[in-house]
């Protein structure tokens, strides 16, 4: 059987700053949302921990847990040219795998996943509809979803749904089935990307992939193992995402990573994503941000377009209908790559920020994105971006960056 | 070369914050008398003083380059600046990181290696040697002294 797979960006209400002064008398913005803090700072590790270090990993702190950056002495170039012409494999563990679950035969989930769970929040004593998460979300059946968020959202994610599960649980809704949430905790989650990536993962499964189409998802009998497996990624390319009980998750990473697949760490995928012209939460959404901003309205079916009917539907609307007042646009920039929170301008007037920017290994040219006003959002719009300092000629550019290689079927 | 590595990916800032600064001195009476000082800084680079020619080549140290991975992109002043000590001179830059180039030393710049603009990678092959980035007239020799 196979699944069909959505993105959704979760769009939440920006939570009231709170305003508090520090010992030292500056003053700091909180959200009012506390986050659990790890134990002693420790970094959490996936199952993959021993592997990746066994296999020359340089291990870095991301999203709070220790990930491999890059293996051994292949470069980050180099790393990133093998995924794009050949196959690369990378950890995903440290994202959140979560299952909701509905104890009747009713159509409570799909109903909480189209207008509350995943395009989510907004109360009316906020200003402003933002993203909380972007989210992938496979219904398995009208009862059963799997959804895949983000590590560095994880309190925040985690939170908020139980929040909203409670609230439909103790509506009128819960006539209709209550729902609950299953944390797949310690689950492994693989990511095979590349042009062989396919023909790699053939070798391994007597099904046929050629029918597992990209944006579906289905169980796939590997070696002997029953795993789930999405087709996607983030990297442009043609690939899988395979979640792994915890157990099994270092055999099938050394079943998946013989030769031509090479490891690949965050260097690599951090490149690859934004050649893909895909965005990382925190750098390019957040919660002040909007799906219409970012670009991402397409996550809002048609029908939810001009009904409403979803939380956050207003704010959204509006922008929908009057347009935002900024956009995320893409840039080709002539000398020096401009990172993240570099200024944009539009002759003397700074026009917006660039949110994510690096030099592209597969064109070798300096690629950007960030937001402008709108306006100034059209291909082919010039305008000056600061680096160092110094002015330089950016070019507004149509996403992704480089082709993406899809299987369509 | 401060680590500004502004945050392309990773949450905590990585990789140069290791301040060490290491003195060395090493004499070269080849035949010459003159006295080749090489002085390292905080930032990871080093000036190499000749007091013959009263110039100082300015060069990343073999961690820094290691640190940054593959240099893709550098960014040199011009033949001719005057920078004062400590002023940002230009970057260095890998895919997933800028790190900027502070003058170890005050002087007017003499010459820079235009190898790099075609060959960056030349810093990762030979940072001391062949990746040399500029060399510095020194206005104030003292700066390069290790004392």
């Amino acid at each position: 059987m196979i699944f069909r797979s959505a993105v959704f960006v979760r769009q939440a209400l920006k939570a009231p700053a709170r305003r508090y002064a520090t010992e030292t008398g500056q003053v700091n913005y909180l959200s009012s949302f506390k986050l659990p803090k790890l134990m002693n700072n420790q970094l959490r590790k996936t199952r993959l921990y021993n592997f990746h270090v066994e296999n020359g990993a340089k291990m870095v702190p991301f999203a709070g847990y220790s990930m491999p950056l890059s293996y051994g002495d292949v470069g980050q170039v180099a790393s990133h040219n093998h995924v794009r012409s050949s196959a690369g494999l990378f950890d995903v563990g440290h994202m959140v795998q979560s299952k909701r679950l509905s104890r009747s035969h009713s159509h409570a989930i799909p109903r909480m996943v189209n207008s509350e769970l995943i395009v989510c929040v907004k109360s009316i004593q906020f200003d402003f509809g933002g993203i909380i998460d972007d989210t992938v979300v496979t219904k398995h059946a009208e009862d059963a979803f799997y959804v895949v968020t983000n590590a560095g959202r994880r309190e925040r994610d985690l939170a908020w749904f139980e929040e909203k599960l409670e609230e439909w649980n103790s509506s009128e809704n819960a006539k209709k089935g209550l729902v609950e949430m299953e944390v797949l905790e310690d689950w492994g989650l693989l990511a095979l990307q590349g042009p062989e990536a396919a023909s790699y993962l053939q070798g391994l499964t007597s099904l046929d992939l050629r029918k597992l189409t990209f944006g579906t998802s289905a169980f796939v009998p590997i070696e002997g193992f029953n795993l789930h497996v999405a087709r996607g990624g983030y990297t442009g390319e043609d690939g899988f995402e395979i979640s792994i009980p915890p157990s099994q998750t270092v055999e099938v990473a050394k079943l998946l990573s013989k030769s031509p697949v090479q490891l690949t760490g965050l260097g690599a995928r951090d490149s690859l994503r934004l050649e893909a012209g895909m965005c990382l939460y925190g750098n390019d959404l957040d919660e002040d941000t909007s799906p219409v901003e970012a670009g991402l309205s397409w996550v809002i079916g048609k029908a939810r377009k001009e009904s409403g009917g979803f939380i956050g539907a207003e704010d959204v609307r509006e922008h929908l209908i009057n347009g935002p007042p900024r956009r995320r646009v893409g840039f080709l920039i002539e000398g020096a790559p401009a990172r993240q929170g570099a200024k944009i301008f539009s002759g003397d007037e700074q026009i917006g920020m660039i949110t994510s920017g690096i030099p592209s290994p597969t064109l070798n040219q300096n690629i950007a994105m960030g937001y402008v006003k709108s306006g100034l959002h059209k291909k082919g719009t010039e305008l000056e971006v600061e680096v160092r300092s110094k002015r330089r000629k950016a070019v507004v550019t149509a996403m992704p960056f480089v082709k993406s290689n899809y299987w369509r079927g | 070369m401060q680590a500004v590595l502004r945050r392309t990916l990773i949450s905590s800032s990585p990789l140069l914050r290791h301040p060490v600064t290491s003195l060395s001195r090493s004499w070269r009476p080849s035949g010459f008398r003159n006295i080749v000082t090489k002085k390292f800084t905080a930032e990871h680079e080093c000036v190499a003083f000749d007091d013959a020619s009263g110039l100082g080549v300015i060069t990343i140290t073999d961690h820094a380059q290691s640190s940054l991975g593959d240099v893709v992109f550098v960014e040199l002043p011009k033949v001719g600046t005057n920078v004062a000590q400590h002023e940002q001179i230009g970057a260095v830059e890998s895919v997933k990181a800028a790190s900027d180039i502070y003058a170890p030393v005050s002087g007017t710049i003499e010459a820079i290696n235009e190898e790099l603009s075609g060959q960056p990678s030349l810093l990762n092959k030979s940072p001391e040697e062949k990746g040399w980035l500029c060399k510095i007239k020194l206005s104030n020799p003292s700066e390069a002294s290790v004392h």
